[in-house]
C-alpha cells in the first residue's frame, strides 16, 4: 500500500489535470473560470470525508482508548481543514468573475465556512493542550460535537436565505455538466483528491506514531 | 437527581453571597447594547430591525463570560476535583452545572432583554409570551454546549481564548435559529417563528443529549 499510493496519486493527478485542462470543452456561459470546479467540488468532498473520519475515528477512542484511533482523528483533521482551506481559496476565484463578488452569505458558503472554523479550533484544542491523554479525550468529544452540528448547520443556514436576497445557487450536477467528458473529470479529479488526502493521512498518523515513540525513549532515557 | 440538585443550590447560593456574576453580566451587557447602538447609530425608526441580532450577541458574549466564571470557580481551590472525587455520575454533575447555568443565563436574559426594548425602542409586552420561549430555548442550548466546553476549556492552556474559540463556531445554528424566532415574534407572532424554533429545538435535543453522554469522558482522569 505504502508503495503503490505516491505512484497512484501521481497518475491520477496528472490524468485529472490533463482532462481538466486538454479534454473538457469550455463551459459557455462561464468560461475558462468554470474548470477551476473540478478540484473545487472534489475538495469539498474530500475535506467532508476528513471530517466524518475525524468524528468516527474519535468515537473509536473514547470507546476503547485506541492510540491509533487518536492519531487518525488528529490527520483526517489536518488534511479536513487543508481541504476545506482549499475549497474557500477556490471558490471565491470561481465567484468574483461569476457572481461579481468573492464573498456572500449564501447557505453553502456559510456552512463551509462554519465547518472551517470548527475544525480549526479542532486543531488549536490539539495545539494548546499539548501531550496529555485529557487533551485527547476533549478533543475527541469535539470532533463527535462538531459533525453532531453538521445538520444543524445545514438546516439553520436554509433560514438565512429568507431574509437575505436571493443568490444565485449552482445546480450541481443536473445543470453544469453537459458533456460526458466533464462527468469523467470530476470522478478523476476527485479520485485524485481523494487518494492524495489517504496518502496525507498515512504520512501524519506515521509521523504522530514516531514523536510518540520518541518521546517515550526520551522518558526513558531522562528517568 | 439529588446530586445534580445540590451542585445547582450550591452555585446558586455562591452566587446569592457574591452577586459577582450577575453585577458583571449587567455592566458588559450595558457597555455592549451601548457599544451597538452607538456604532450602528440607527435611525430611531430603523432601531426595531437591529433587536434581534443585538439582542442575541449581547446575550452570547455575556453568557460565555457567566459560564466560564462559573467554572474558573470551581478550579480554584481545587473544587471541581472535590467535586469529582466525591461518589457522584459524572452525568448528575453535568446536569447540575448545566441547571446552574440555565439559572444564570436565565438572569442574563432578564437583565439584557429589557435594556434592549429600552434602548432600540421596542414594546415587548405584547410579545412577551412568545419572546419568552425563544429565550428558553435558546438558554437551554447555549448552556448545554457551554458547560461541557467551559469544563473543557477550563482545564487547558489559553483557558480564556479556548472557551469563546471552541464554542462560537458550534453555536451559529443556534444564533441562527433564536435570530430568525425573535424576528418573526417581534414581527408577528409564535407561528411565523416556526423554522427558528425547530431549529432551537433540535439543538437543544442533541447537545443535552450528547453533553449528558460526553461529560463522563471529559472530567474522567
Amino acid at each position: 500500500m505504502r508503495r503503490w499510493l505516491p505512484w497512484s496519486v501521481c497518475v491520477l493527478m496528472l490524468a485529472a489535470l490533463w482532462l481538466v485542462f486538454m479534454v473538457v470543452p469550455t463551459e459557455r456561459e462561464m468560461g475558462i473560470v468554470q474548470r477551476i470546479f473540478y478540484f473545487h467540488v472534489a475538495s469539498a468532498q474530500v475535506a467532508f470525508l476528513g471530517f466524518f473520519i475525524v468524528a468516527a475515528a474519535s468515537a473509536v477512542f473514547l470507546w476503547n482508548g485506541s492510540r491509533t484511533a487518536d492519531r487518525l482523528a488528529q490527520a483526517a483533521g489536518e488534511v479536513g481543514v487543508l481541504f476545506c482551506t482549499l475549497v474557500l481559496v477556490s471558490g471565491p476565484l470561481w465567484a468574483r468573475p461569476i457572481w461579481g463578488v468573492w464573498w456572500t452569505w449564501d447557505p453553502r458558503l456559510t456552512m463551509t465556512v462554519i465547518l472551517w472554523a470548527i475544525y480549526a479550533s479542532y486543531l488549536m484544542l490539539r495545539a494548546f493542550g499539548g501531550e496529555d491523554d485529557a487533551v485527547r479525550r476533549y478533543a475527541a468529544v469535539l470532533g463527535i460535537v462538531g459533525v453532531l452540528d453538521i445538520p444543524l448547520i445545514k438546516v439553520s443556514v436554509r433560514l438565512l436565505r429568507g431574509i437575505h436576497p436571493a443568490v444565485i445557487v449552482r445546480n450541481e450536477g443536473g445543470s453544469g455538466l453537459t458533456d460526458p467528458s466533464m462527468w469523467i473529470a470530476l470522478l478523476v479529479s476527485t479520485l485524485a483528491l481523494l487518494l492524495l488526502a489517504v496518502w496525507l493521512m498515512q504520512i501524519r498518523v506515521r509521523s504522530a506514531r514516531l514523536g510518540d515513540e520518541v518521546a517515550a525513549l526520551r522518558r526513558e532515557a531522562t528517568a | 437527581m439529588r446530586h445534580a440538585l445540590a451542585i445547582l443550590l450550591k452555585d446558586v447560593r455562591i452566587e446569592w453571597r457574591t452577586r459577582e456574576s450577575v453585577a458583571s453580566v449587567f455592566v458588559l451587557g450595558v457597555l455592549l447594547l451601548v457599544v451597538f447602538s452607538v456604532a450602528h447609530d440607527p435611525e430611531p425608526e430603523a432601531a426595531p430591525a437591529l433587536a434581534p441580532a443585538v439582542l442575541w450577541v449581547t446575550f452570547v458574549f455575556t453568557g460565555l463570560l457567566g459560564v466560564q466564571r462559573g467554572f474558573l470557580l470551581e478550579r480554584e481551590n481545587d473544587c471541581l476535583a472535590g467535586l469529582l472525587s466525591a461518589p457522584l455520575d459524572p452525568a448528575a454533575i453535568y446536569a447540575g452545572k448545566l441547571a446552574a447555568n440555565v439559572v444564570l443565563l436565565g438572569v442574563t436574559q432578564a437583565v439584557v432583554v429589557p435594556l434592549v426594548g429600552l434602548f432600540l425602542h421596542l414594546d415587548l409586552w405584547p410579545v412577551l409570551a412568545g419572546l419568552a420561549l425563544v429565550l428558553a430555548l435558546g438558554n437551554l442550548g447555549f448552556a448545554a454546549l457551554a458547560t461541557l466546553f467551559a469544563a473543557i476549556a477550563a482545564r487547558t492552556r489559553a483557558r480564556e481564548v479556548m472557551l469563546p474559540l471552541l464554542l462560537l463556531p458550534l453555536l451559529v445554528p443556534l444564533l441562527i435559529g433564536s435570530v430568525e424566532a425573535t424576528r418573526a415574534v417581534l414581527a408577528g407572532g409564535l407561528a411565523a417563528a416556526r423554522d427558528g424554533l425547530t431549529v432551537l429545538a433540535a439543538f437543544d435535543v442533541v447537545f443535552t443529549v450528547a453533553g449528558w453522554l460526553l461529560f463522563a469522558y471529559v472530567v474522567r482522569d
